[in-house]
Formats: structure tokens, C-alpha cells, sequence
């Protein structure tokens, strides 16, 4: 009898905890290769058009930084979250407040104009993202409740109360009835400027900034260490005399301001207003990124800019094979369930077994 | 059997006779990958033998007799069950030849009953008056009482035992393998259950006894096979013997004796006043009004069957729980009761806590990391401003790493990676290494093989006697005996008076584990 049997390894392979991304892409491709011959197109012709297509203009480029932006710094918050085992789903609905707690200053003090306003917004987006986000974090050190479902739930109600918020108190005179609000002011927007013929705004750099500060806290500051003790071992951790509760509320508070943050400088760059649909769910598709980041600062890095691309492959198949964009959801999915599956490289070995010798136990 | 395989096989025909064996094991090697567990093993039982199976953690013997027991198979070589060859498939197929198995760690549903418990194992049983009948006549037949309708859960260990040994013995076995069948008993229960075994061989019934203790083997077992390394490396008489060779035969070399001069006694530096405290859990056991005093330069070992308040105790201690009052527990002078586990340490304190893997050490960490896990706040520097400075644990690993002999492949392994005695070496050797005044240890050789087992003793004497109060809260009473100035009993949440080791025997301390220890709690609060 012959079969595939998983060795456990003694310690994590590092090799693959390299290569286990990169094997989750690959995958992926030959997944999306199957998907457009299914579709009755040429394989290598779609993996073109949607993997490497879009990066081949240096407008595709601006695109593809635009998109990995809001991703990257939403991840990183959520990677503290992961590593500390809370399971913060709804980056969505906190990176919504975070926008509207934001957009306070522009709309309901139009007038209050000075550069002030700038980091006024973003620090304001930060604290309504970060509030919104201790409620599941209470909830789950007080009464004990699931935060995977509390976190999700109020993404829902985020959606809802911003909806509203556009339609009704804050909706703009000026609007025609369109569910906006008014144009944000000078000062309350971000104006990108030319590098070398890719327009970029304040965003990246500052996503660039929050991978390198948070790389070194996890390498080497004891807050990181605390993280990671806290989310392997909750007893040795507070056999360290670190607070599971405490790490709760500040890795759910982080991942919150984080994704505030990144909502309010989508809004502040590429929309200039409230509407009903701010995000076109970044705070969901960040949780894909931190984990094909293998929850690393620079693994996010680079593993935003490769989900980002699938945004855009998505639009490029629609006009290159009139198929639907909503392929580029599937493949996100998809690359998910290959990471995790990949990841069990990491720790066990795949072994050819024949006949006796599989007797798997420990001696 | 046996062409030119060595003395020991010349010694087991010798031994042998004429007669048959009951159980014989020929040459049987299993491999696990690289890994060879049990390499040209031979073992012969005879029936109604009690035959010790002795070795060291890791030297191949729970391999070999899952292997007896079929939840194993062979890589080669064979079983042989009245001279005849079999293949044992599976534990029902050991079952069915007449093998039967008591665990370590029971498998009991606590929420049924003995009866309930017992049908499950019988192949098409029910839980009826009839079965209740059998169980209450075989149980009083050997000197095991049982009721047939008692819940587990109400059930003390020794008890839950026996319920396993009476559903062994309802099929009928020739062969009983025991595996560490004392280990959670009283001295008492333990010589009850010595009776029992006797009176099975008596009868014809022959038991392969699995056990670390040399004393016991000593008095109970007809025949001893020692492994080491995966091999049978010699045959005994267990009662020609003395402890120290049957040590020196399982270890291979001579062990060194932990040596222990009186120390010289300094301050209080433990003080535990009324230490109370009601356990949030269902399954917890609360502290009751406890009162000891450890001096700098003694060790006191707090004696005890698991379960009875010790982890409560030790969370107590280090500070994981939080106390009610602050002068429940004094460290050097100072009321410690509410502070938390780093502050504890700052005032010299250092725990080890009874879980290596878990909670003493994070098994994905390197071991410098699981360093910083109890010393970043120790003030050694070794966080500072917020910065964790792994070079200096990585320089603090290499000192404790030749201090305790801590065998490791790499230069910085995982904890995981590490063998249960190297890292307890690691864990205690942390803390030892600090010169904490005061030393906290729960079970400091739990599972640890000899040699690692001694290594550690001494250096919790050797640490006492360059001025540390050491509490040691430990089952084994061998080792409390060893390492122990003064004794206490912890019973249900009760500790007895701490007496000196000198004036106590184990037999006084077993009558206290068993429930004297409240009687005296009691009286002295």
C-alpha cells in the first residue's frame, strides 16, 4: 500500500517558510489557467491579461501602488492582531468609521481651513477606527464572546450608519440628491505628486514607514515579543507576566487605527468626498494579505502588491476577454486556501509511505 | 532462538528451561524514519512472572510494548504467544489472545459509572445487575473494592485504577503490561496493589511491570529486562540487586549521588500567612488558611497526590493568580501578595513551573527567547527602553547550556525541539542561573530520566546552600527525601506543618498525602 503521509518536522522549516508563498502562487496560477481554459480562452492568454498585464504601463504601476497602499497598512494591523490569536475580521468596518470619525473637520467645520486639518483628519480617523474596534475586543475580554463574529457583524453596521450618514445628516446640499457629502477642502485631501512619471500621494510613503517600524518592534522590541509569546502560549506569557486581556485591546485598538487610517487617506485621495461605498472591501481583502505575508511586515509588503495586481487583472480580463471582474475575488479566495494549505510545509514534511513502515505513531 | 546474539539471550535460555514462555519477543526492531526505537530486541515471559521492564525515557520501552500490545507493528522480527507465531494487528487482536493493558493515564469517562465505564471496554456488554454482580465479586476477590455504580468523577485516583485493573482482568488475561502503575499512588495504595499483583502471578497470570521505581521492582518483580538505547543491554534478578546497580545498568554508567550537607539557615525569606484563596474553577481546589516559612539556606518539598491544591499553589506564589491580600505571601521581608510575577522576581524570586512546554517554555521559541520570557523583567538588562537584546539571552543559553549539560543540536534550538530532560535542565537552569534568593519549583524532575534527574537535584542544593530559600512542591517522594530539609503535606487545599525530613518516613508522609495533611491543617489553624 503506498500513500503520502505528513511528517512532522522537529523544527520549522525556514527554506519553507519562504518558498510556501511562493508555492501558494504558483498554484494559484495553474488554478487561474484552469478557470480560463474552462472558460473556453487560451490559459497563458489569460494568466497575460490578468497577471501581468496591468504592470506593464507605468499608469498600471501607479494603479497597482494606489491599491497595495490601503492593503498594506490594513494588514499590518491585523498581522499584530493574527500573531497575538485575535481574530479581528472586520478591518472593514473600522477602516468605515475610522473615514466618517475622519471627515468630521471638512464637513461639519467647512470653513476651519488650514493645514492643520491634514493630520488633524488622519489622527482622528485613527481613534474612530481604534475605538470601534475595542468594542468585539471588550466584548471577548469581558463576557467571553467570539470575536470573529462580533468583529464581523459590525462591519455590517459600519456599512449601514455610513449609508446613512450620506443620505441624511450629512448629505450634501449641493448634491443634486446624490447620496454625497460636500467636496472636501484644500487641505482636507491628498494631492499626488509626479516620482518619475507615477503620480503618488503621501499613502505609500507612509505605508512604506509603518512596515519598517513595525518590522523592527517584532524583531526586536519586547512589545513584539509579548505578541508573538502571547499568541503561542497564553500561560508562558503570563508566566512572563505579560496580560492576554491587555494584548487583546491593544492588538485590536492597533489593527482598528490602522485601518482608519487607511480609509480616511482613500477617501482624502481618490474620492474627496463621503459616499455610500468608500472601500471596495479592502479592510476583507487585507486578511488574505497578512496571511500570504505569512504575517511578516516586509512579507505584507510584497504580498499586498501581488493582491493588489488581482484587482487589477480583474478589470483587464473585463476588457480583454469580457469576462467578469468578480474572477479576481475567486482568486483571492482561492490563493487563501493555498497559502493555508502550503503552510502546512512549513511544519511537516510530505513523505511517500509503502507497505509497514507507515505506521505513524510516536515511539 | 538466538544463534550467537550475546550474553543476554545465553542468560534468558539459561534462565528459561524447559518450559514454554508465555510471551516471547524475538529480535524485533521498529524504525521510525531515521529513528530506530527498538533495535533486535529479545524478551521472554513466563507465566505467572512478574517481569520488570526497566529503562530510562526515550531507551525504547513504551515502543516495545505498544508493539506487544499491537497498537505498533514490528519493522522485523516476531512475536511468539505459547511458542506459537502470531501477529498481533491490532489492541483488540491482543485482546483476544489474552494480553491486557492498565495505562498511565487512564481512559475513564468521569461522568458514568464503574460499570458503565466497564461495559464499554467488553465487546457486547451492557451495563447490567449481571455485569454489576461480576464486578463486585471479582473487585473483592483481589483486594480491589469497587462499587459498580460509583461515578468516576467521584472516584480518587487509586480508585480509578483499580476500576482499570478490574476491567483488564474481566477478560480474562494471561498477560497484564502495567505501565507506571504507581506513579499516582500513595505508598499505601501502592502497597495494596503490589498485593493484588502478587496474588494474580500466584494464580498463574504473568505481568510485565513498567516502572522507574527501583525500590518497588526490587521487592515485586521475579525478572528484569533492562533497555538502553533501544536495546536490551542486560538481564537481572531484580532482588540480587540493589538500586544502585539497577540504575547503573539502565543509565550505563555511574550515576553521582546528590550529596547534601546542612546548610546554614539565614532569614525568613518565604512567608506564607493564612494564604487563602476560593478557586474560580469547577474543577480548581482552593487554598485553605496555609502558613509556611522557608529560611535562606533550606529547602523545603511540599509532598502531595497531583491535584490535591499544587498548581493553585504555585500560581498563588508566582503571582499568575491574584491574592486577596498583600501579606498572604512575604518574599524577603516584603508583602508580595499583590504584586505581579515580575515584580515578585525583582524582588529575587524564580519560578519553575510544573508544565515545561506551555508555560515554563513557548515550544515554537528559541530557547535565548524563552530567556527573555522570564528575565526581561528581572533588571539583568536584558530589555531595555522597550528593546529586547537577544544576544545577551543567547551569551545567558551558552552558560546554562554547559552549566546543566543541556544536549541540543543546533546552537539556539526551538524549545520543542529539545528532549523532556534537556529541557528541564534548560528551564531550571534559567532560573538557577540568576541566583534567585528565592526559588519556586514545581516538580523539578517530573519524567526526566536519572542523570538529568541528578543534575537537577544537586543544583537546587547547591543553590540553597549558597543561600536561596527553595520550595519544592513534588510527588515523588523519592526525590523529596533526597533534597528536602523540611517537609510538608499539601492535601485538599490543606498543608500540614512543615516538619524535619530527618524525623519523617515515607510511610508517615504517605498517611499525611492520604488525607492526614487536613486533619493537621485543620488543628494548627
Amino acid at each position: 500500500m503506498m500513500r503520502l503521509e505528513l511528517v512532522k518536522r522537529s523544527e520549522k522549516s525556514r527554506l519553507m517558510s519562504v518558498l510556501s508563498p511562493v508555492v501558494a502562487v504558483a498554484l494559484t496560477v495553474v488554478f487561474a489557467g484552469i478557470v480560463f481554459a474552462a472558460q473556453g480562452h487560451n490559459p497563458l492568454t489569460g494568466i497575460w491579461y490578468f497577471f501581468l498585464e496591468p504592470i506593464t504601463s507605468l499608469w498600471g504601476v501607479e494603479q497597482l501602488i494606489t491599491k497595495a497602499t490601503p492593503l498594506v497598512i490594513i494588514a499590518l494591523g491585523l498581522s499584530v492582531c493574527y500573531l497575538s490569536n485575535n481574530w479581528n475580521i472586520g478591518a472593514e468596518g473600522q477602516l468605515t468609521i475610522g473615514a466618517i470619525v475622519g471627515s468630521i473637520p471638512p464637513i461639519l467645520f467647512p470653513d476651519f481651513v488650514n493645514p492643520v486639518v491634514l493630520p488633524l483628519m488622519l489622527l482622528m480617523a485613527m481613534a474612530g477606527g481604534a475605538l470601534y474596534a475595542l468594542i468585539p475586543a471588550k466584548l471577548k475580554t469581558v463576557f467571553g464572546t467570539n470575536e470573529i463574529l462580533t468583529s464581523l457583524m459590525l462591519v455590517y453596521c459600519s456599512n449601514l450608519f455610513l449609508d446613512w450618514m450620506v443620505r441624511g445628516p450629512w448629505r450634501s446640499p449641493q448634491g443634486y440628491n446624490f447620496p454625497i457629502t460636500i467636496d472636501f477642502h484644500e487641505w482636507a485631501v491628498l494631492n499626488a505628486v509626479d516620482v518619475g512619471g507615477i503620480y503618488l500621494n503621501l499613502s505609500a510613503p507612509i505605508a512604506l514607514l509603518l512596515v519598517i517600524v513595525l518590522a523592527v518592534v517584532m524583531r526586536s522590541t519586547l512589545k513584539g515579543f509579548e505578541i508573538r509569546v502571547l499568541g503561542q502560549s497564553p500561560r508562558a506569557g503570563s508566566f512572563a507576566g505579560f496580560s492576554t486581556r491587555r494584548m487583546t485591546a491593544f492588538a485590536f485598538a492597533l489593527s482598528g487605527a490602522l485601518a482608519g487610517l487607511a480609509g480616511m487617506m482613500v477617501v482624502m485621495s481618490e474620492i474627496g468626498k463621503l459616499q455610500p461605498v468608500i472601500s471596495p472591501g479592502y479592510g476583507f481583502t487585507a486578511i488574505i494579505v497578512a496571511f500570504l505575508g505569512r504575517l511578516n511586515p516586509i512579507g505584507i509588503l510584497i504580498a499586498g502588491l501581488v493582491i493588489a495586481s488581482s484587482y487589477l487583472g480583474g478589470e483587464a480580463i473585463q476588457t480583454s476577454l469580457q469576462m467578469s471582474s468578480k474572477l479576481a475575488t475567486v482568486i483571492q479566495g482561492v490563493l487563501l486556501f493555498f497559502v493555508l494549505a502550503a503552510d502546512t510545509l512549513i511544519l511537516y514534511k510530505v513523505r511517500l509511505v509503502t507497505g509497514r513502515e507507515g505506521e505513524s505513531a510516536h515511539a | 532462538m538466538g544463534e550467537g546474539t550475546g550474553d543476554s539471550t545465553g542468560e534468558m535460555l539459561r534462565r528459561v528451561g524447559g518450559d514454554t514462555p508465555l510471551l516471547e519477543v524475538r529480535h524485533v526492531t521498529k524504525r521510525f524514519g531515521n529513528f530506530t526505537a527498538n533495535d533486535g530486541v529479545c524478551l521472554k515471559i513466563m507465566p505467572g512472572e512478574i517481569h520488570a521492564l526497566l529503562g530510562e525515557n526515550g531507551a525504547g520501552k513504551s515502543t516495545l510494548v505498544k508493539i506487544i500490545y499491537g497498537s505498533l507493528q514490528p519493522s522485523s522480527g516476531g512475536i511468539f504467544w505459547k511458542g506459537r507465531p502470531v501477529t498481533v494487528g491490532s489492541p483488540a487482536e491482543a485482546r483476544a489472545l489474552g494480553v491486557g493493558m492498565v495505562f498511565q493515564h487512564f481512559s475513564l469517562f468521569d461522568a458514568m459509572t464503574v460499570a458503565e465505564n466497564i461495559a464499554l471496554a467488553l465487546p457486547n456488554c451492557r451495563a447490567t445487575g449481571e455485569l454489576a454482580e461480576t464486578i463486585a465479586r471479582v473487585s473483592s476477590n483481589y483486594g480491589l473494592p469497587l462499587d459498580p455504580d460509583a461515578h468516576i468523577a467521584d472516584l480518587s485516583v487509586g480508585e480509578r485504577q483499580r476500576v482499570e485493573i478490574v476491567r483488564c482482568l474481566l477478560q480474562n488475561p494471561e498477560l497484564i503490561i502495567m505501565d507506571e502503575p504507581t506513579s499516582v499512588l500513595t505508598p499505601q495504595e501502592a502497597d495494596q496493589l503490589f498485593v493484588t499483583l502478587r496474588r494474580l502471578a500466584a494464580e498463574g497470570c504473568a505481568i510485565l511491570y513498567i516502572s522507574h521505581r527501583l525500590e518497588e521492582v526490587r521487592a515485586l518483580c521475579h525478572h528484569a529486562t533492562i533497555m538502553r538505547r533501544a536495546k536490551v543491554v542486560a538481564e537481572a534478578d531484580p532482588a540480587k540487586e540493589t538500586v544502585n546497580t539497577l540504575a547503573q545498568l539502565m543509565v550505563g554508567n555511574e550515576i553521582t549521588r546528590v550529596t547534601r550537607e546542612k546548610g546554614k539557615l539565614g532569614p525568613e525569606a518565604i512567608l506564607l500567612k493564612g494564604l487563602t484563596q476560593v478557586s474560580q474553577d469547577a474543577f480548581g481546589v482552593s487554598l485553605q488558611d496555609i502558613n509556611l516559612s522557608v529560611r535562606a539556606g533550606e529547602i523545603v518539598a511540599i509532598a502531595g497526590i497531583a491535584g490535591n491544591g499544587q498548581k493553585e499553589l504555585f500560581d498563588a506564589l508566582s503571582g499568575e493568580e491574584p491574592l486577596e491580600k498583600e501579606d498572604m505571601v512575604i518574599f524577603a521581608g516584603e508583602a508580595a501578595g499583590l504584586m505581579d510575577i515580575n515584580e515578585r522576581r525583582l524582588l529575587g524570586a524564580a519560578f519553575v513551573p510544573e508544565e515545561r512546554l506551555g508555560h515554563g517554555a513557548v515550544p515554537a521559541l528559541k530557547l535565548s527567547e524563552n530567556v527573555v520570557l522570564t528575565r526581561h523583567g528581572t533588571g539583568e538588562g536584558i530589555a531595555r527602553r522597550g528593546f529586547t537584546r537577544f544576544g545577551k539571552a543567547g551569551r545567558i543559553v551558552e552558560t546554562v547550556t554547559s552549566l546543566f549539560d543541556v544536549r541540543k543540536g543546533v546552537l539556539d534550538p526551538e524549545a520543542r525541539s529539545l528532549s523532556g530532560g534537556n529541557l528541564q535542565k534548560f528551564v531550571v537552569g534559567r532560573e538557577v542561573e540568576r541566583t534567585p534568593k528565592i526559588l519556586i519549583v514545581a516538580q523539578p524532575t517530573w519524567g526526566v530520566d536519572a542523570g538529568a534527574a541528578a543534575v537537577i537535584r544537586q543544583s537546587l542544593i547547591d543553590l540553597s546552600r549558597k543561600g536561596a530559600a527553595i520550595l519544592v512542591i513534588s510527588q515523588d517522594l523519592d526525590e523529596i527525601f533526597e533534597i528536602a530539609d523540611r517537609i510538608a503535606v499539601i492535601s485538599r487545599g490543606y498543608l500540614s506543618r512543615a516538619e524535619d525530613a530527618d524525623t519523617l518516613t515515607t510511610e508517615k508522609v504517605g498517611l499525611l498525602m492520604a488525607g492526614g495533611a487536613e486533619k493537621k491543617g485543620a488543628a494548627a489553624a
